[in-house]
């Protein structure tokens, strides 16, 4: 390879990605988000979440002005000096365009359209000192960290991944703030704590090296392909090791969620409890939608329908059923609750579900979608008030029992066990079905309906069946939120619940039970749900724009989401797995012949 | 009684009369081919009779019972299984899988057997994946070993058609309808395919109607050969009659201009 000089830089494809990166930063901080976000400290007291926000962007795009796309039977690009003037180029341009931004804001008065631009942003832009100075020093700080982006594209992969997690390990230990104190709480670690975190918030500087030196030092020194090596190792054995490995870690898992909830607080229960009922309702959805590929967007329905049912038999202010049924999962008397609600739920899944389900795609989510709506008019109507409350919706909802211990929402610790128990047999439910005739017809249908139905299979049926079992999960959901929350309301059964659970199935990987897990973890836990805060819990009026933009992303990227179903990846990677198939015979064939694989 | 009685049937597309009339018959452990130029209304009728499409008029009997706008799942349930001229497997699902799912109609375990994993069950699904090994292993080596686990895209087109076929025998049909079994397929794999589709008959109990336009496999697969022009049946005999009868070749070479 010939050396290239430090000037043959693609101008072009700089120029573009600096003005991307300095309008970025610009609408980050013009729609509010910086100043919202700067309540929330991250590195204590150098770094809130607000200025966070502005500054993955230099080295970001400054990463991205640097890489040049590999060309088709080219070989890849040199690396070196261009590299970084790429990235530093960058980073000033959108320093310079994100300075204009700041003067402009400074300047006029645009609070009329932007109402965000306040004074008091412009202050926290300029670090207090006047805009002499915030612009120059975001000049300087963009151009530098433009040149960390291009240093970081020249890095080999393992150097890259050890800065990448070196970060990323910071911002977890920060963000997890809350869960982490509580658990040194737990154990006396007051001193830990108090190194690694300042009093009023925030990972501390030294805390912050300390964390960001081991995961560095840590990811250089494991070999990598860690994840490869456990597959490979998987796939190595045989049913019974891979029954006893399975039974070995999923008591492991079973152990640390009898025991973590114990060791971290409330505000963390709360937060495990919310994840709990969104992950049911998404592992309901996650048969409807990646398993027998039927596209709802009305799934909140469901939901209500399963809290209401709740509402009805044991609130003592219930409008219609003057028996107050006592919710005591182990006695009879529970069960009968239970047993209603699956039998409302089932119903009206096929009543919801036999209208519609011969529509396809597109017509199906948008039928769909109306009846989500129409059953939550239904229970807002005044026509209907008499039977479920109306807008005043149910109050005085009791809580629930396991035996002697209370389940309540002021105890979001019970709550979160009990919806632990749910998922179980929601986790258990979705994998029986799925290795079995109904799961493979669910798939058949998914591929070709036209052709399943020809091979024999009562599409129909299958269809309402896959409706069916998701509408009792998502009752089950419901009924635990109705116990959470103690009352019911028409508002909390809005379309944006059903729109966020899909985002979970979407994001953690249609049809992949771990995937929906994790998507529920990283969604509800971080960002939060439609009403519920999350880790990020300042987030609050911009949840839905990320949501939005890791949809976007995710679908750009990795559209088979973050742990696929094997099923997906086939789907979306036909080209490498005919390689890789190609490879295999070539392989096979060579063998057969006696020759030695090349 | 024949296996299947077709008796004036009629499937319009709009304007164009797709199926005109067609009286049609076929015994049990026949092999009747259908053969006819191109647009002459072949698929459509294996489409009518699988039940992807309403007849416009004419019944359909099959095993004395009517089986004419039936759902298509309910047909193959009676015991009619196809394959198709454009092959339509489900990609995404391996070789073994492909199979498996065929034999949807021919088991039962519902929610309860597949939650409580019963025996009855366990011993279903094991039941199912030997049929499934055992009709792959009909095509020689083909289909087996590794291939199992292979999803059915990374199959060469020869193949595909084979596991469609295989497919269509999962679901334990009587009465087997072939769409162009060799279509796309070389002289060598067309001639083993003919084989294949006498083997069916005489080994594996199934009747056959085959449309077919590679002459050399008409002739030596079919009892009876029943020709289609424009929806109309204008021939019906032996090979060699049909081959020499002057309304066939007219069909066939008679209107060069309309060739398709
Ligand atoms: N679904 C359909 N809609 C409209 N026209 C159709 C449809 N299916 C087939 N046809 C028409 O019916 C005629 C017969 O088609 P087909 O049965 O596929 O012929 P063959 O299989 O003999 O080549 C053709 O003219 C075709 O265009
Ligand atoms: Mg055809």
């Amino acid at each position: 390879m010939t050396a290239r000089p430090a000037t043959d830089v693609d101008w072009g494809r700089v120029r573009a990605w600096g003005l991307y990166g300095g309008l970025t930063m610009a609408f980050i901080a013009a729609i509010g988000m910086v100043e919202s976000l700067d309540a929330r400290m991250m590195v204590h007291p150098v770094l809130s979440l607000g200025y966070l926000f502005l500054l993955w962007a230099p080295p970001a795009f400054g990463y991205a002005a640097a890489y040049e796309p590999v060309k088709e039977g080219m070989a890849a690009p040199a690396k070196g000096a261009r590299d970084l003037v790429a990235g530093a180029v960058a980073g000033l341009l959108a320093g310079a365009v994100f300075g204009l931004f700041i003067v402009v804001a400074a300047t006029f008065d645009l609070r009329e359209v932007f109402v965000k631009l306040s004074p008091v942003l412009v202050d926290l832009l300029t670090f207090g000192r006047g805009v002499g100075f915030g612009v120059a020093t975001w000049i300087v700080l963009s151009t530098g960290l433009g040149l960390v982006g291009g240093l970081l594209h020249v890095l080999p992969e393992r150097g890259r991944a050890a800065v990448f997690n070196a970060l990323a390990a910071v911002f977890v230990v920060a963000l997890l703030e809350l869960a982490v104190v509580d658990v040194l709480e737990t154990f006396r670690l007051e001193a830990v704590e108090r190194f690694l975190y300042a009093p009023n918030g925030g990972i501390t500087i030294p805390g912050a090296v300390v964390v960001a030196l081991v995961a560095g030092f840590v990811t250089l020194r494991t070999t990598g392909g860690a994840v490869l090596r456990f597959r490979s190792r998987y796939a190595a054995m045989t049913g019974e090791e891979r029954r006893r490995f399975g039974v070995r870690w999923g008591l492991v898992a079973i152990a640390g969620l009898v025991v973590f909830p114990m060791i971290v607080g409330g505000l963390t229960n709360e937060l495990l409890a919310n994840v709990g009922l969104f992950l049911l309702m998404a592992l309901g959805l996650n048969l409807v939608v990646g398993y027998a590929g039927l596209l709802d967007l009305g799934y909140v329905a469901f939901f209500a329908v399963g809290a209401y049912t709740t509402a009805l038999l044991t609130s003592p202010l219930s409008p219609t059923l003057k028996p107050m049924f006592r919710l005591d999962l182990l006695t009879v008397e529970g069960w009968v609750v239970m047993a209603i609600v699956i039998a409302v739920a089932a119903l009206s899944g096929l009543v919801i579900g036999t209208p519609v389900i011969r529509l396809r795609g597109d017509y199906l989510a948008i039928v769909t979608l109306g009846f989500g709506e129409i059953v939550r008019i239904l229970f807002l109507s005044d026509w209907l008030a008499p039977l479920f409350g109306g807008a005043q919706g149910i109050r005085n909802i009791p809580p629930g029992y396991l035996g002697p211990i209370k389940v309540a929402g002021t105890s979001p610790q019970t709550i979160f066990y009990v919806v632990t128990i749910f998922v179980g047999i929601a986790i258990y439910v979705a994998w029986r079905l799925y290795h079995s005739r109904i799961g493979r017809a669910w798939a058949a249908l998914r591929e070709d309906e036209d052709v399943a139905e020809a091979m024999g299979i009562d599409t129909t049926r299958m269809k309402l069946l896959a409706f069916v079992t998701g509408a009792i999960l998502a009752s089950f959901s419901g009924m635990i939120f109705a116990v959470k929350v103690g009352s019911v309301f028409p508002s909390s059964f809005k379309l944006i619940v059903s729109i966020i659970v899909l985002v979970i199935v979407i994001v953690g990987g249609m049809g992949s039970i771990p995937g929906v897990v994790i998507g529920a973890v990283v969604l509800i836990g971080v960002l939060g749900g439609p009403t519920q805060p999350g880790l990020l819990a300042e987030f609050g009026e911009f949840k839905l724009l990320l949501y939005g933009v890791l949809l976007v992303v995710m679908m750009l990227r990795r559209p088979e989401g973050l742990w696929p179903s094997v099923q997906r990846q086939r789907e979306l990677h036909q080209e490498e797995f005919l390689q890789d198939a190609w490879l295999k015979t070539e392989a096979a064939q060579a063998a057969a012949r006696g020759e030695a694989p090349s | 009684m024949a296996l299947l009685e077709i008796t004036g049937l009629k499937k319009a597309f709009g304007g164009l009369q797709a199926l005109g009339g067609v009286d049609f018959h076929i015994d049990d452990l026949e092999i009747v081919s259908v053969i006819g130029p191109n647009g002459a209304g072949k698929t459509t009728f294996f489409n009518v009779i699988s039940g992807l499409e309403v007849p416009d008029e004419g019944s359909i009997v099959f095993e004395e019972e009517e089986i004419g706008g039936l759902e298509p799942s309910e047909i193959t349930e009676r015991g009619i299984a196809r394959t198709f001229q454009n092959v339509r497997l489900f990609p995404d699902m391996t070789v073994l899988e492909n199979v498996m799912v065929a034999q949807h109609c021919r088991t039962h375990t519902g929610v309860w057997g597949a939650l409580l994993n019963t025996p009855a069950f366990r011993r279903e699904e094991r039941a199912i994946e030997e049929r499934a090994k055992e009709i792959l292993g009909f095509f020689g080596t083909r289909l087996v070993g590794y291939r199992f686990g292979q999803p059915a895209y990374v199959l060469s087109y020869a193949n595909r058609r084979r596991l469609e076929i295989a497919r269509a025998m999962a679901t334990m049909p009587k009465l087997l309808l072939l769409d162009e079994p060799t279509a796309g397929m070389n002289p060598k794999e067309t001639e083993e395919l003919t084989g294949l589709i006498k083997k069916l008959r005489d080994e594996r109990g199934f009747t056959i109607i085959v449309i077919e336009h590679e002459m050399r496999v008409v002739r030596d697969v079919s009892d009876r050969v029943v020709v289609l022009d424009h929806g109309v049946k204008i021939a019906e005999g032996s090979y060699e009659e049909v081959s020499s009868n002057p309304d066939v070749i007219e069909a066939y070479l008679g209107r060069p201009a309309e060739a398709g």
